[in-house]
C-alpha cells in the first residue's frame, strides 16, 4: 500500500555547523540521523522524526533544528491536514487511533482566562524574603469539632492526614509506563521536597519502598501489583477509578513492555498483556466505593488516608459528593487535557471537561451540602506553573497533582510519542540504553529545582495578596477576576469578571 | 585529589566528551569552527562492549608509570596532575608501552599528549565532565 | 644519613627522587664521569638529527640539584669502592658514605676484529660520541655502522640526510634481532631501505683497514666513517673489585642491594628478574632504570619497595614506522595483521609477550596484561586481539580500576 503519510517535521542541519560528530546518529533511537560514508555527510530522514529534540539539545555545535514541514494539502478550513493523516493512518492500518501526553487540541485553558489579585495601601503586602510564609497544606478529613476532655485539654481528633511542605504531588505514573530511572527521580525528589509521588497502577518496585513515606500507591481496576506490602508500604492509598486523558477506558499495557522488572512489580506473567478494565468489576455504586475504601483502610489498619481519583466528566461534582460520603479522605480529579502513556486519539481529544471547571463545581457543591471538611481536593491534569497552581487553590483546591509538567523537567519534550516505546529522553521507555539516557542523580535535580522555584513563586504571589499561609488562599475565590468570560463560565467558576 | 571518573552505568556512549575534549584543546571560541573538517584525536576515549559504554582518560596515578619511563621528563606531576611538556618530547611512544590505562596519544605533530584536567586550556576544568549530558563522568576526590 | 651516587644518568635521577620521597634531610654526593648536567641517553639519536637540542635534552630542570640538595662531583670518575670502611675514592681523595648507590652504566662493546685496533671509529653510547660524531660527518661521507640493533639503527636515523650513504652490516639474518622476530624485522628492513639505507646481513667484518671493510664473504665497504655499535657491556668492575658479586651484570636482590651491605645498585649495570622468562638477565631500559633506581633510593632511604616487575620492553620508531615490544616471544603465538604487525604471545593462560609495529595504539593494556599475569580467561580476549581496550575487562575489574584512585 502506498504511504499517503508526509514527513509532518523536517530536520535542518546547518552544513558550517555540522562537525559530523555523529551524536545525533548515536542519540535517536528514530534512526532519524546516518552518517554516510561514501559521501562523507550527515543525511537525516526526516518522515522518521518525532520531533523530541534529543538530537537538538545534544548537538554539541547547534547545528540542528527541527522544523514543521511546509509540505502541504490543499488549504481547507474544514478538513485539517491532522483530519486527513488520521483518516490516512486508519485507511493504511485499520486500528484505533493512538496518542500520548495531554489533549493538544485548541480547548479553552481557562487557568490563562483568570487573573490574580495584589494588595494595594489598604491590606499591605507581605514579603516573603522577610517574613514567614506558610505552604505547608494537610490533606485528610478534617474533625467536625473541636472537643476537650473534662479538664477542658484538646482532644486530638484529627483523622489520619498527608502532610505536604509545598501543595504539589506527582502524579500516578505507573513503573511499565514510565522507566526505572524516572520513577526512582521522582521518588528522591519527593523525599527531598517533603511531598508524594504515585505509584501508578504498576506496582511498587522492590528497590522504592524506602521511599514509602513519601510514596502514594495506586489500586486501580487491574489490581496490578497489589499486595499487603504493597498497601503498608505507602503513605496513602490511592483508589484510581479515571484518568482525565481517557474517561471511561481501562488502560492496556501492551505485552512487550511487560518485561523483566515491569512484570516482577505488576505481578504478572513475562510478555502478557497487562490489562486494567474500564470500571472496576466490584464498583458499581458509591456503596461498592465504600467497601472498597474501607476494605483498605481496614487492610492498613486505618492509618493511611484513601484518595479516589477519577477524571473530570460532566457531572463531576455530584459524583465527588458521592465519593465524599464513601469514606474517601481526598478527591483527586483529572481534568481532560491530563497526560497519558497511551491512549485512543479520540478518547484523549473528545472526552471529559476541563479542569478549572470541575474543581470550582465540585469545590462549591461540597460546600453547600456541607461535607467539604469531610474531603480534601487534589486537581490535576495540566498545571502547569505556579500561576495555575494558586489559581487552583483560589478556587477551591487543597493541593495540585503534576505529571506531565515533571516529566518536562526531566526532558520530556511533550513529542507526544510515549505509546511507541522508543523514548529518546529514557522517560517512557523500557529499552535498557534508553532507560540509562536518564540518570537519576540529574533527573530529581531538576525535580527538585522545579518544585523550589515554584514554591518560592506561590510564596510571592501569597504575599502579594498579603496571605502569608497558603490555608487562607484555599477557596478563596475573591482573589481571582475572569478576563474574557461568558456570564455562565463566571458563574460556574465562582469568580466575579475583571473590573467588577 | 579531584579526577576524573566515569560511570559506565551512566555512560551513553554519545561521545560528547571526546568531542568537547578536542574543542577544549584547540582554545578556540567555536566548535563548528575548530572541528570543521578534521578528524579529532580527543585525550578520552569512549570504549564499548555490548551495549557498556565508558570513557578512559589519565588516572593520573599516584606513582605514574609513564613519568617513571619517559625519556625525555616531558612527562611530569604537577600539584597531583600528571602533565605533558610537549617541547620536550619527542614522540618515542614509550608512555604508550607502559601507561596501563592506553591514555596517552600519539599526536600528528610529532609528540604524544594526554589529558591534563584541561589546566592548561581555556577550560580550567575539565571538559569532558562539563559536558558530559548524564554526570556518567564525575570530576571529585574520591 | 649520608648518601652516595655513583652515576649521573637515569637510574642516579630514580634514586634522587627516590630518596627525597622519605629522607629529605640526608646529605647526598652525586658523582659523574662526565662533566654534563643529568641528560637523556636514548635523545642522542635525536640531537643528531635535530628533534632535540643539548636544553632540551636535559633529563630534569637546571634546578634539579638544588632542588633536591643534591652535590654533584662532575668529571669525577670513581675509582674504588671500599664497602668494608664505607668509603669511595675518587680523584686522590676519600669520600664515606652510609649508603652507596651504584648507577655506573654500560659501555658499548667492541668486538675484536682485525686492523680495527689501527683505525679511527666511533661509537653511540654518550652525548659526548654523538658530538665527536656529528663533528666528523658531512655530505659526502660514507658511513658504515656495524650493529643493526637499537643502538645501530637509532644511529643511522640520526644522521639521516646529513651523509651521502648509510651501510648497515649484522651478524644475525635480521635487523632488531634482540627485540624482533624474522616476520616483524622484514617489516622494518623493507621500511628502512626505502630511505636508501643498505643493509648487509647474517655478514660480519673479518678485517678493518683504513676507509674500506672487508666482509666474510669478501664484500670490500668502503667508509669514510666507521660506528660500531654491536652492543653494550655493564659496568661492573667497582662491585667486583669490592668483592661484590657479579656476573654478567651486578647481582641485586629486589630492593636493589647489592651482595655488599648498604651498596646498592640499578640501572645497565645489573641483572633484573624478568618476569617474562623467569630468569635474570640485564634489562637495559630506560624505565627499569628509572624504576630500579627510584625503589633502591627509597630502600636506602629506610623504605620498602621491590622490584618485581621487570621485562624487557622496547619502543622505537625509525622514520616514522612505530614499533612497541615487551615480554618474552617464548609461548603459543597469536597473530593479526591489523592495521600493521600485531603478535601476542601466550603463555600458561597470560599474555606473556607482544610485538607491534605500525599501530601500536593503546599498547600499555597489552603490557598491563603481562606486568600484572593477568588470566587471559578472565577477559574478552577475542575483543582485546584486535584492539587493546579496557573494554574487554569484566565489569568488576573495569570498576575497579577507573573507579577508585589509583
Amino acid at each position: 500500500m502506498i504511504n499517503y503519510i508526509n514527513p509532518q517535521y523536517e530536520v535542518e542541519r546547518d552544513a558550517d555547523r555540522c562537525i559530523k560528530c555523529r551524536v545525533c546518529e548515536r542519540q535517536c533511537a528514530n534512526l532519524v540521523h546516518l552518517y554516510n560514508e561514501e559521501a562523507d555527510k550527515m543525511i537525516s530522514y526526516s518522515e522518521k522524526c518525532v520531533c523530541c529534540h534529543r538530537c537538538v539539545s545534544l548537538c554539541p555545535t547547534r547545528a540542528l533544528k527541527i522544523v514543521k514541514s511546509n509540505n502541504t494539502f490543499k488549504e481547507n478550513a474544514n478538513w485539517s491536514d491532522q483530519a486527513m493523516r488520521e483518516i490516512y493512518i486508519q485507511a493504511e492500518s485499520g486500528g484505533v487511533l493512538l496518542s500520548s501526553m495531554g489533549n493538544p487540541q485548541p480547548f479553552p485553558v481557562y487557568w490563562d482566562k483568570m487573573l490574580i489579585n495584589a494588595s494595594q495601601v489598604t491590606n499591605p503586602s507581605i514579603d516573603p524574603l522577610r517574613e514567614p510564609m506558610e505552604t505547608k497544606v494537610y490533606l485528610g478529613k478534617k474533625a467536625e469539632e473541636t472537643v476537650r476532655d473534662e479538664n477542658g485539654n484538646l482532644v486530638c481528633n484529627t483523622p489520619v492526614q498527608l502532610e505536604l511542605s509545598t501543595p504539589i504531588m506527582f502524579s500516578a505514573m505507573s513503573y511499565g509506563s514510565i522507566s526505572y530511572n524516572a520513577h526512582a527521580s521522582l521518588a528522591r525528589a519527593a523525599k527531598e521536597l517533603k511531598i508524594y509521588y504515585n505509584t501508578g497502577e504498576g506496582g511498587l518496585h522492590e528497590d522504592f519502598y524506602e521511599f514509602g513515606a513519601n510514596t502514594i500507591v495506586q489500586v486501580a481496576s487491574g489490581r496490578f501489583g497489589v499486595y499487603k506490602d504493597y498497601l503498608e508500604a505507602g503513605a496513602a492509598i490511592e483508589i484510581k477509578m479515571g484518568q482525565g486523558a481517557k474517561p471511561g477506558i481501562g488502560g492496556h499495557l501492551p505485552g512487550e513492555k511487560i518485561v523483566g522488572d515491569v512484570s516482577k512489580t505488576r505481578m504478572i506473567p513475562k510478555g502478557t498483556d497487562a490489562i486494567s478494565p474500564a470500571p472496576h468489576h466490584d464498583i458499581y455504586s458509591i456503596e461498592d466505593l465504600r467497601q472498597l475504601v474501607y476494605s483498605l483502610k481496614e487492610a492498613t489498619a486505618y492509618k493511611k488516608p484513601v484518595i479516589v481519583k477519577i477524571a473530570a466528566v460532566h457531572n463531576v461534582a455530584a459524583i465527588a459528593s458521592g465519593i465524599a460520603r464513601s469514606g474517601a479522605d481526598i478527591i483527586a480529579i483529572d481534568g481532560f487535557r491530563g497526560g497519558t502513556g497511551a491512549a485512543p486519539t479520540r478518547i484523549r481529544n473528545e472526552v471529559g471537561i476541563p479542569i478549572e471547571l470541575a474543581l470550582a463545581s465540585v469545590d462549591q457543591r461540597l460546600r453547600e451540602e456541607g461535607i467539604r471538611n469531610e474531603v480534601s481536593l487534589v486537581v490535576g491534569g495540566s498545571i502547569r506553573n505556579s500561576g495555575d497552581i494558586v489559581k487552583a487553590i483560589a478556587l477551591g483546591a487543597d493541593a495540585v497533582y503534576i505529571a506531565s509538567g515533571a516529566l518536562i523537567a526531566m526532558g520530556c519534550h511533550l513529542c507526544r510519542s510515549c505509546h511507541t516505546g522508543k523514548c529518546n529522553w529514557g522517560i517512557a521507555t523500557q529499552i535498557p540504553e534508553l532507560v540509562k539516557r536518564l540518570n537519576p542523580d540529574v533527573a530529581s535535580r531538576r525535580l527538585v529545582n522545579l518544585i523550589s522555584a515554584w514554591t518560592h513563586e506561590i510564596k510571592e504571589m501569597m504575599g502579594g495578596m498579603g496571605i502569608n499561609s497558603i490555608e487562607a488562599l484555599r477557596g478563596n475565590r475573591l482573589m481571582l477576576r475572569g478576563i474574557g468570560l461568558t456570564d455562565k463560565e463566571l458563574k460556574i467558576l465562582g469568580i466575579k469578571h475583571a473590573g467588577e | 585529589m579531584k579526577r576524573v571518573y566515569a560511570d559506565e552505568k551512566w555512560c551513553l556512549g554519545c561521545k560528547l566528551c571526546e568531542y568537547n575534549c578536542a574543542f577544549a584543546n584547540t582554545n578556540q571560541p567555536d566548535m563548528a569552527v575548530a572541528l570543521k573538517n578534521t578528524e579529532i584525536v580527543p585525550r578520552i576515549k569512549v570504549e564499548e562492549t555490548g551495549k557498556i559504554n565508558f570513557a578512559v582518560s589519565c588516572r593520573h596515578c599516584k606513582n605514574p608509570i609513564c613519568i617513571q619511563s619517559c625519556i625525555t621528563g616531558a612527562l611530569y606531576k604537577e600539584n597531583g596532575v600528571v602533565m605533558m611538556d610537549k617541547n620536550k618530547c619527542v614522540n618515542c611512544l614509550t608512555c604508550v608501552l607502559v601507561c596501563p590505562y592506553g591514555a596517552i596519544v600519539e599526536d600528528s605533530g610529532g609528540s604524544v599528549f594526554k589529558c591534563e584536567l584541561c589546566i592548561k586550556n581555556i577550560c580550567k576544568e575539565p571538559a569532558c565532565v562539563k559536558g558530559c549530558p548524564n554526570k556518567a563522568l564525575l570530576f571529585e576526590e574520591r | 644519613m649520608k648518601y652516595i651516587i655513583i652515576g649521573n644518568s637515569t637510574a642516579a635521577v630514580g634514586a634522587v627522587e627516590g630518596i627525597r620521597s622519605i629522607d629529605k634531610k640526608g646529605d647526598i654526593d652525586l658523582f659523574s664521569s662526565e662533566e654534563y648536567h643529568t641528560y637523556s641517553r636514548p635523545l642522542i639519536s635525536y640531537l643528531l638529527c635535530g628533534k632535540t637540542d643539548m636544553e632540551k635534552m636535559k633529563y630534569r630542570p637546571d634546578d634539579f640539584y638544588v632542588k633536591n640538595n643534591v652535590k654533584t662531583h662532575f668529571s669525577l670518575p670513581v675509582e674504588k669502592i671500599d664497602a668494608l670502611n664505607k668509603t669511595i675514592y675518587a680523584g686522590g681523595e676519600t669520600f664515606s658514605y652510609d649508603k652507596l648507590m651504584v648507577a655506573c652504566g654500560s659501555r658499548p662493546f667492541i668486538p675484536p676484529a682485525e686492523g680495527l685496533s689501527d683505525i679511527n671509529y666511533y661509537t653511540f653510547g654518550s652525548l659526548n660520541d654523538a658530538l665527536k660524531l656529528q663533528d666528523n660527518i658531512n655530505k659526502e661521507s660514507k658511513v658504515l655502522i656495524v650493529g643493526a640493533g637499537l643502538i645501530g639503527l637509532k644511529c643511522a636515523e640520526g644522521i639521516f640526510g646529513k651523509v651521502k650513504s648509510i651501510t648497515i652490516v649484522d651478524m644475525t639474518d635480521r635487523v632488531l634481532s634482540s627485540v624482533l622476530d624474522k616476520e616483524a624485522s622484514d617489516i622494518v628492513k623493507e621500511h628502512l631501505k626505502k630511505y636508501d639505507f643498505n643493509f648487509y646481513l647474517s655478514r660480519f667484518v673479518k678485517k678493518y683497514s683504513p676507509n674500506t671493510a672487508t666482509l666474510d664473504d669478501d664484500t670490500v665497504i668502503p667508509f669514510d666513517v666507521l660506528i660500531i655499535a654491536v652492543g653494550v657491556r655493564p659496568n661492573i668492575e667497582l662491585v667486583k673489585d669490592a668483592a661484590g658479586k657479579t656476573e654478567r651484570g651486578i647481582w641485586v636482590d629486589e630492593r636493589g642491594e647489592t651482595s655488599l651491605k648498604d651498596v646498592y645498585a640499578a640501572g645497565d649495570c645489573v641483572m633484573s628478574y624478568d618476569i617474562t622468562t623467569d630468569s635474570e638477565r640485564i634489562l637495559a631500559l630506560l624505565p627499569n632504570a628509572y624504576s630500579g633506581g627510584y625503589n633502591a633510593g627509597v630502600n636506602m632511604a629506610g623504605g620498602n619497595e621491590k622490584n618485581d616487575c621487570c621485562m624487557p620492553m622496547n619502543s622505537i620508531g625509525f622514520m616514522g614506522l612505530h614499533i612497541i615490544t615487551a615480554g618474552s616471544l617464548v609461548g603459543q603465538k597469536i597473530i593479526d595483521y591489523n592495521g600493521g604487525y600485531k603478535k601476542l604471545v601466550v603463555k600458561d593462560g597470560c599474555l606473556n609477550g607482544f610485538i607491534l609495529v605500525g599501530n601500536v595504539e593503546r599498547a600499555g593494556i597489552y603490557t598491563r596484561l603481562i606486568r600484572e599475569k593477568i588470566p587471559l580467561i578472565s577477559l574478552d580476549f577475542d575483543k582485546l586481539k584486535i584492539h587493546p581496550c579496557l573494554a574487554s575487562f569484566n565489569e568488576n575489574e573495569r570498576q575497579r580500576i577507573l573507579g577508585e584512585e589509583v
